[in-house]
């Protein structure tokens, strides 16, 4: 036996889980959310995520990962859903999945681009799309647990039906909150739209976001182009790479 | 997989297996980007690569030095941990054999190389996996120089381990013993990553 198979002989094996369907909750017309019951989830922190796999009658799977929208102390896990275009899981998922439908999966994963109330700083939040998944779980949690540090959530999504979360965000950012909300458009804006209608800039950043000398914790969440440029700016605005985080959850688009 | 709960309704693409792709693996054609944190800005004129024998350094390259040293070109499929596959990839570097070499060694010195990145990025492999051809520090993919999205000026690229191991914006190779975690080791993932025996995360 080698050193290796010694090292990780220690740690339990992550369990595949059984998940039921409790809930469907459509988000947007191409977004669903879907609450699961999962027995023996061992907890989790907001932004971590879980592997997904299906299983087909004739025995084939498909694994893929999704954030957990739901927060540490809601008792029940929650993941949001973008239903791709020929996307093999995401169109089960998000299109075929019913009340009582079954799949597996395992977690939570990844201790990075996570949040707790016991860290100090602001909160700048940076979405594209169904990037707003984990962040909506630190959102959450900020709320239930009555976090005292400030947040500020860019959210930029492509159309005004499109944004996932929309009259929630709306709740959580009420008198008091200390979390501001900011959305931009990028694939038109209704009638009578007050928000930003371009793609994530530097201007915005520095507008929206808390100054770099606050030390504001960044985590930022979508697709790739989105993150790469997004990251890139903060860190030219002068924010420390060491308080970006990152989560890509796309293809290049190249 | 027995005892596996039927997922109703799902029948997946089809189109059936390919004996090249790991267990829990889908092929895709477009090259996906993970990573911790944002994109390191490329700075070639202060760009070094460096081994160490623990906190001895053994030899350091400048951009040109590095470049300088034969070239190896590798075609090869590589495996990321959240489950895409890519076949047939295309890449040139300088493969660890002709690093050593190159530094005046024969064999590794310690068992285990912790490499080092830009970025503070840090991963673990055992050195025997980065010999024999097995793995590069790369600098071209499909013919061109690589994206600093995908680790550009250069990565390591070990692809028989899930692609969290493949290193970029690599500056430096720490020969030590024992083995000592990277980052993504510390944070849950499996501490060697073989994408045939499923090793994602801690114990599997
Ligand atoms: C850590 C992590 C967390 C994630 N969390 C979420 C989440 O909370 N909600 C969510 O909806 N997704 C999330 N994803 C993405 C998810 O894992 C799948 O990639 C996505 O659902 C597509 O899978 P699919 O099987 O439907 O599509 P596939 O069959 O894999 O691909 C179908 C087509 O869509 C393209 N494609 C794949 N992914 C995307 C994408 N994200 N956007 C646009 N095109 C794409 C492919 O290139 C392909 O052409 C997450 C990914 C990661 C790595």
């Amino acid at each position: 036996m080698t050193a290796t198979e010694t090292a990780s002989a220690t740690a339990p094996k992550k369990q595949w889980l059984t998940a039921t369907v409790r809930e469907v909750i459509d988000e947007t017309p191409r977004v669903r959310s879907l609450v699961l019951d999962v027995p023996g989830w061992p907890g989790h922190r907001a932004g971590q995520h879980v592997d997904v796999r299906l299983t087909a009658p004739d025995g084939y799977q498909a694994q893929r990962s999704y954030s957990i929208a739901s927060a540490p102390v809601e008792n029940a896990i929650t993941l949001t859903i973008e239903m791709l275009p020929d996307g093999e899981v995401s169109s089960y998922l998000a299109g075929e999945a019913r009340v009582g439908d079954m799949f597996e999966l395992r977690g939570p994963i990844g201790g990075y681009f996570v949040w707790t109330p016991d860290l100090d700083g602001p909160l700048f939040l940076v979405a594209g799309g169904s990037g707003v998944v984990p962040l909506m779980a630190i959102l959450r949690e900020r709320a239930i647990r009555k976090a005292p540090q400030p947040a500020t959530l860019l959210f930029s999504s492509r159309s005004y039906e499109d944004i996932i979360y929309r009259a929630e965000l709306d709740t959580l950012a009420g008198e008091g909150s200390g979390l501001r909300i900011f959305h931009t458009l990028t694939r038109g804006a209704p009638a009578g739209w007050t928000g930003q209608t371009r793609r994530i800039d530097a201007g915005m950043l520095s507008e929206i976001g808390f100054a770099p000398g606050r030390m504001p914790r960044i985590f930022v969440c979508g697709p790739t182009p989105l993150v790469e440029s997004v990251a890139r700016t903060l860190r030219d605005l002068g924010h420390s790479p060491k308080l970006i985080k990152t989560e890509r959850f796309g293809p290049t688009g190249r | 997989m027995t005892g596996a709960p039927i997922s109703r309704g799902f029948r997946g693409r089809g189109g059936g297996t390919n004996s090249r792709v790991p267990p829990g693996q889908h092929l895709v054609e477009d090259f996906p980007v993970l990573s911790a944190g944002p994109t390191p800005p490329v700075d070639l004129a202060n760009w070094r690569l460096s081994l160490d024998d623990g906190d001895s350094p053994l030899a350091e390259w400048t951009w040109q030095q590095f470049l300088a040293l034969p070239q190896t070109d590798l075609t090869v499929d590589i495996h990321c941990v959240t489950t895409w596959s890519k076949l047939d990839t295309h890449w040139k570097g300088v493969s660890i054999d002709t690093l050593l070499e190159a530094a005046g060694l024969t064999e590794p010195p310690q068992p285990y190389v912790l490499a080092h990145c830009d970025g503070g990025y840090t991963t673990n492999i055992p050195a025997e996996d980065l010999l024999d051809g097995k793995a590069m520090i790369a600098f071209e993919f499909e013919g061109e120089e690589l994206d600093p999205e995908h680790g550009g000026p250069a990565r390591l690229l070990v692809p028989h381990l899930y692609f969290w191991k493949s290193a970029k914006w690599v500056q430096k190779l720490q020969f030590v013993d024992p083995e000592i975690p990277g980052f993504w080791e510390e944070n849950g993932y499996h501490i060697y990553g073989d994408p045939w025996r499923e090793q994602r995360y801690d114990g599997d």
